[in-house]
């Protein structure tokens, strides 16, 4: 894919919009007309080309404009990048995973050269070259983790494992889903999923524990989740909840389709080699309900998902004060015709 | 003590002698005179000749254990006008504690979580610290939006004593930073508040 990096804005005049390429390859996360939550891990292996999995890092027309918007997070609230003192190894890892494939997978925009510990990073589209001694975080304007991770979409934590647990001690965090990386570092597995509804109770988190305690190196995994957004905004912060909660209320049945989004999450975990800490990458694709009815079959679908979500989960998206109003603008697009299995178009 | 499916909230087990300690540290606030009166008591009296009670009478309640604890004879017991000096007085005794060193946490749950948050920082693993919950279910909260603390919430929702934002007391719990979250509770629509009501009383 040939790709020309947009000039956007993710908050304020919030002037993100999809390309017609990408509005198609959208990672749709519902493979059925319903949804529940299940543990829905597979392997990161390559998908389609040109879709969201052809590469293990994912860099999309968006790139420019959503590092901007990290920086201005970054800049009011540096307590969204954090890392306990003994992740700097793995700190150094994740700078490794990046820059290698990004560099492998879009030559064009990255170049890594190695030489011993001697390392020489250039990254066109942001305008960065840098020449820094791998494994010394003096070499380099910021800590690896913040370093590398301002110049890659998606959040990013790192995860220890310790004491038949996996602790969160590590991450930048400024596209979240409400969730705040300052209250959760150092928290363990279960811990930090302490107020998701419903899924502790149907054991998914006892398995996903178990599963990814065993992560090998060199096999990566992957899962989709979701929610929704009120305006194409990255930064749905807990900390800046009392300055966005508001958005929910503009929503009226003539700008459904502008304001309100579907956030799909492809997290993906990586098990690193020098400190045997996992990377969870958590990165957010927005689609408009303007773009998302496109695609016939999405518009059958959504519609039919919202209508059946368990009233937990309606409250806990926060999609209360919106849903039944987007149901009945997405349901003109449903002619009723059965669907096809699977999230990809037709 | 505490009940509760919030996964994040730590299991304060309650307050165990053990037997092979070579000293006993112990902080203790309020009613949390109480479950050390109750571990020490029928203990043999070596254990009270190895123990230090740091103790403030603080916030839950209005009775002063200090003469009941005097009377456990233990090697030293520290009264503390506040939980602020107790913490301070934590840290000085775990500064030059000895290997053998026992730390036990008693009283209501915002005192525990930061009497623990000094423990941590003096790299003690929080599996060790013999806990227990007595007293006040009252919250110590931090607000996710200007990182203040408010303590002793008893209510569903609050107003941040540092920024006024009102808060709902979530069911979220830190380790790290001692507090359950508060998130702002009107932020869809300012000023349309539930009424609020005592539950941790």
């Amino acid at each position: 894919m040939n790709l020309v990096f947009k000039k956007e804005t993710f908050r304020d005049d919030f002037t993100f919009k999809n390309s017609p390429e990408h509005v198609r390859r959208f990672p749709f996360p519902f493979h059925e007309d319903k949804y529940m939550y299940t543990v829905n891990i597979e392997p990161h292996t390559p998908g389609p080309v040109n879709s969201v999995f052809e590469f293990p890092i994912d860099v999309d027309e968006h790139y420019v404009s959503e590092m901007e918007d990290r920086a201005l997070v970054l800049k009011d609230d540096p307590l969204r990048c954090q890392a306990l003192p003994h992740m700097q190894l793995a700190e150094w890892d994740l700078v490794e995973l990046l820059m290698v494939s990004m560099s492998e997978h879009y030559p064009e925009h990255f170049t890594l050269t190695r030489d011993g510990d001697k390392w020489h990073w250039i990254n066109r589209p942001l305008g960065i070259d840098q020449q820094f001694t791998f494994g010394d975080t003096a070499t380099l304007p910021y800590p690896p983790m913040e370093y590398i991770t301002r110049q890659c979409q998606g959040d990013f934590c790192l995860i220890d494992q310790r004491d038949g647990n996996l602790w969160m001690d590590a991450g930048i965090v400024t596209t979240q889903a409400d969730w705040s990386l300052d209250f959760d570092i150092g928290m363990n597995f279960m811990e930090w999923h302490g107020p998701v509804p419903l899924a502790h109770e149907a054991g998914v988190f006892d398995r996903a524990l178990k599963f990814l305690m065993n992560l090998q190196l060199g096999k990566p995994v992957r899962r989709l989740n979701w929610t929704m957004s009120i305006n194409p905004r990255l930064d749905t912060s807990p900390e800046n909840f009392h300055k966005w909660g508001s958005d929910r209320m503009t929503v009226t049945p003539e700008n459904i389709g502008e304001k309100v989004h579907l956030r799909v999450e492809l997290q993906g975990l990586w098990r690193l080699p020098r400190s045997n800490a996992i990377v969870f990458s958590i990165r957010c694709y927005l689609i408009s309900m303007n773009e998302l009815v496109s695609v016939p079959k999405w518009a059958r679908r959504m519609p039919r998902v919202l209508k059946n979500l368990p009233p937990e989960l309606i409250d806990y998206k926060g999609l209360s004060r919106y849903r039944q109003m987007t149901i009945d603008w997405l349901s003109r697009f449903d002619d009723g015709a059965p669907t096809s299995p699977g999230g990809q178009p037709d | 003590m505490l009940v509760s499916g919030i996964k994040s909230r730590p299991v304060y087990t309650g307050l165990i002698l053990d037997p092979h300690a070579e000293h006993h540290l112990i902080a203790v606030e309020g009613e949390g005179a109480l479950a050390v009166l109750d571990m020490l008591s029928p203990a043999p009296r070596d254990a009270a000749e190895k123990a230090t009670i740091l103790y403030t009478k603080a916030g839950s309640a209005p009775v002063d254990h200090e003469g009941a604890l005097a009377k456990l004879h233990p090697y030293r017991l520290q009264p503390l006008p506040t939980i602020q000096t107790l913490l301070i007085r934590l840290q000085g005794f775990l500064t030059t504690a000895k290997m053998g060193t026992r730390i036990y946490i008693a009283g209501t749950e915002g005192f525990i979580g930061q009497a623990m948050q000094v423990a941590l920082n003096n790299a003690i693993d929080f599996h060790s610290v013999r806990t227990e919950h007595r007293g006040s279910l009252a919250r110590r909260i931090q607000c996710v939006h200007c990182k203040g603390f408010t303590e002793n919430v008893t209510m569903s929702h609050v107003p941040c004593a540092h920024c006024g934002l009102n808060l709902l007391v979530r069911d979220h719990y830190s380790r790290r930073l001692g507090a359950f979250q508060g998130v702002c509770i009107d932020a869809e629509v300012p000023g349309e508040l539930p009424p609020a009501e005592e539950i941790f009383p």
